[in-house]
């Protein structure tokens, strides 16, 4: 057994948020609950046509205008930022689980599985992102649904490789090689002492990963192979009012810096989660 | 020679990532559910018209046969045909390729010496207040969606102030770096951050060599030692963002020619898509993954050919 005085100290817990942390719960604090309570304070109907209104700018009546058949624009804002919000989280968990999942098998056991995904690495990497997603999606059919296979069938692999990176380092060290001494089965090693010591670089992948997730869906939602009209999402939104923003720039101008706003939230929160695991390692 | 070694060992590895590539497009077609003949054939299609679409593609045949012809027909330069344009889809990116070359080489000249600069003002005093104040505009920066700031900026300087034409190519270099000057840059404000925060950190990682601190040893001034030890250092880390920058500025043409209608791959892409044009959407595919490759082997061999340390 060591002499408790060579063992290294544990990092001291890290005291009181980052400026970046603070920022981000404020963003995405607030954003969940406008997503969560958007009916009930949506002044207006998000597809309530109103010809008499249409293109109508910010007014008291409506604070970020009407578009051209006369939607209320906050309404759909509001309303839109359930969809995109919730396609930051749909959009991320598939990806993660399964990319983590192959990960660690891959890392942990090497072999055959592991030069096979590693294959499988290599070609998907040789595709720009955005084009192979954007062909699947053209392939099986718009929306989002498959906007969503689409991104996790090419999304898991950087997981993968993030997971599996960091499984080879876990790997080799000495609470591994006892845990497999003591006769723990390799579930439980895995899950146990390879996946807690692994999740940190996990989860700052997977907010930078959102922040991409939303552009995506907002893009793929602009491009019309995403979330379809008149559903109101913030991608479709910049689309529609695309064509007359020329006397209307409000219809695209809200929805963008809504778009915006949440992604600099999730941009935030991998910021300080960045700075705390960099506090936590120095400490 | 090390270098011809390297250059022919890349080259295999090429052929296996081609192949791949290859076998990824043509799934691609018989991913969707059902016939691939209807997909092709359009939903009104008739059973005959399917029928006919189904024995002249050879989609009755089995699947590795279908593939050995795909494979075959690639070696020929045929990568498939429009069915929306009856063209051959090679002759279909002839044409249309030259808009999203000139974009993408227009994007590197706007994006590449900000990039440097910034990446060179952050990377002088980690954590002072330059760096701090460059690594927020890059967070900014990076959760701006490029088509919204494509319609604000060609509404504001294309529309309200008049100074840019907000659509099309134009004839001739002048009028297409008129033309091609809001699109590039809408993708190159996206792209710096990315890039900037890569070179950075490529810089920090010099910043602590040991090369450094014999330099340091040695009694050169800290200035010496950034402008002349750590800076020729960071040429190869710029070259490789090079590589990492096609994928994502691909990425980035097809939408922003969507918005500013330049005639390029991306509108082409995008209308094969919304069109049901899937031999383009495959053939596109294919041309966009080999030239992603192809730029990231250029990258690796000229890299390996600067530095010697990267042939052994």
């Amino acid at each position: 057994m060591a002499n408790a005085s060579t063992l290294p100290e544990a990092a001291p817990p890290v005291r009181g948020m980052t400026l970046s942390m603070m920022v981000a719960m404020a963003i995405l604090g607030g954003w969940l609950f406008l997503a969560l309570t958007g009916p009930l304070i949506a002044p207006h109907e998000p597809d309530a046509i109103d010809i008499m209104n249409m293109l109508s700018p910010p007014s008291a009546e409506h604070w970020f205008g009407t578009d051209q058949v006369g939607r209320d624009i906050f309404s759909r804002v509001l309303f839109a930022s359930r969809v995109d919000l919730f396609l930051c989280v749909i959009g991320v968990l598939p990806p993660l689980l399964i990319g983590t999942t192959i990960g660690l098998l891959s890392g942990y056991f090497g072999g055959v599985v592991d030069s096979l995904f590693m294959r499988v690495y290599d070609l998907t990497v040789a595709f720009p992102f955005f084009v192979l997603v954007l062909a699947i999606v053209g392939v099986l059919g718009p929306g989002l649904v498959n906007f969503i296979i689409a991104l996790t069938l090419v999304g898991w692999v950087s997981y993968a490789r993030l997971v599996r990176a960091e499984v080879l380092t876990i790997r080799e060290s000495e609470y591994i090689q006892a845990a497999k001494c003591l006769g723990y089965p390799p579930v439980a090693i895995l899950t146990r002492h390879v996946l807690p010591n692994a999740i940190g670089p996990i989860i700052a992948y997977a907010v930078s990963d959102a922040v991409l997730v939303m552009l995506a869906g907002a893009s793929f939602g602009f491009l019309g192979m995403g979330a379809q009209p008149p559903l109101a999402e913030w991608g479709v939104m910049i689309a529609d009012g695309q064509a007359f923003v020329q006397q209307a720039w409000w219809i695209c101008l809200f929805p963008g810096l809504a778009a915006i706003s949440l992604g600099l939230g999730f941009a935030f929160l991998g910021d300080g989660l960045g700075q705390m695991q960099r506090r936590q390692a120095t400490a | 020679m090390a270098l011809l070694q390297l250059i022919a060992r890349r080259l295999i590895q090429l052929a296996g990532v081609l192949l791949g590539i290859s076998i990824v497009t043509f799934l691609l077609l018989h991913m969707a559910p059902g016939d691939p003949a209807r997909l092709l054939a359009g939903d009104r299609a008739s059973a005959e018209t399917i029928a006919v679409i189904r024995s002249q593609y050879g989609l009755d045949l089995p699947l590795w046969r279908q593939f050995l012809t795909y494979l075959m027909n690639l070696f020929a330069g045929d990568i498939g045909q429009s069915l929306r344009f009856q063209r051959p889809v090679s002759q279909l990116i002839q044409q249309f390729m030259w808009p999203t070359l000139f974009l993408t080489v227009y994007v590197v000249c706007l994006a590449v010496p900000p990039t440097v600069a910034l990446a060179i003002m952050s990377a002088r005093k980690p954590g002072g207040t330059a760096d701090q104040v460059i690594r927020l505009i890059g967070i900014a920066g990076l959760t701006i969606p490029v088509f919204w700031l494509g319609i604000m900026m060609s509404r504001l300087f294309g529309v309200s102030l008049g100074w840019f034409p907000v659509s099309g190519y134009g004839v001739g270099i002048s009028e297409h770096l008129h033309h091609l000057f809001l699109p590039a840059l809408s993708t190159a404000i996206w792209l710096v951050p990315v890039l900037t925060q890569s070179l950075r950190a490529a810089l920090i990682e010099k910043t602590t060599a040991d090369f450094v601190t014999a330099a340091r040893a040695q009694g050169a001034s800290e200035r010496e030692i950034f402008w002349r030890t750590i800076l020729p250092n960071a040429v190869l880390p710029t070259l490789n963002l090079l590589g990492v920058m096609v994928a994502f500025m691909i990425g980035g043409a097809i939408i922003v020619e969507t918005i500013y209608a330049v005639p390029g791959l991306g509108t082409l892409m995008i209308g094969a898509l919304l069109g049901r044009d899937y031999y383009v959407v495959q053939g596109l595919t294919l041309v966009f993954a080999m030239s992603t490759v192809l730029v990231t082997l250029a990258v690796d061999l000229l890299t390996a050919f600067i530095d010697p340390r990267v042939r052994l």
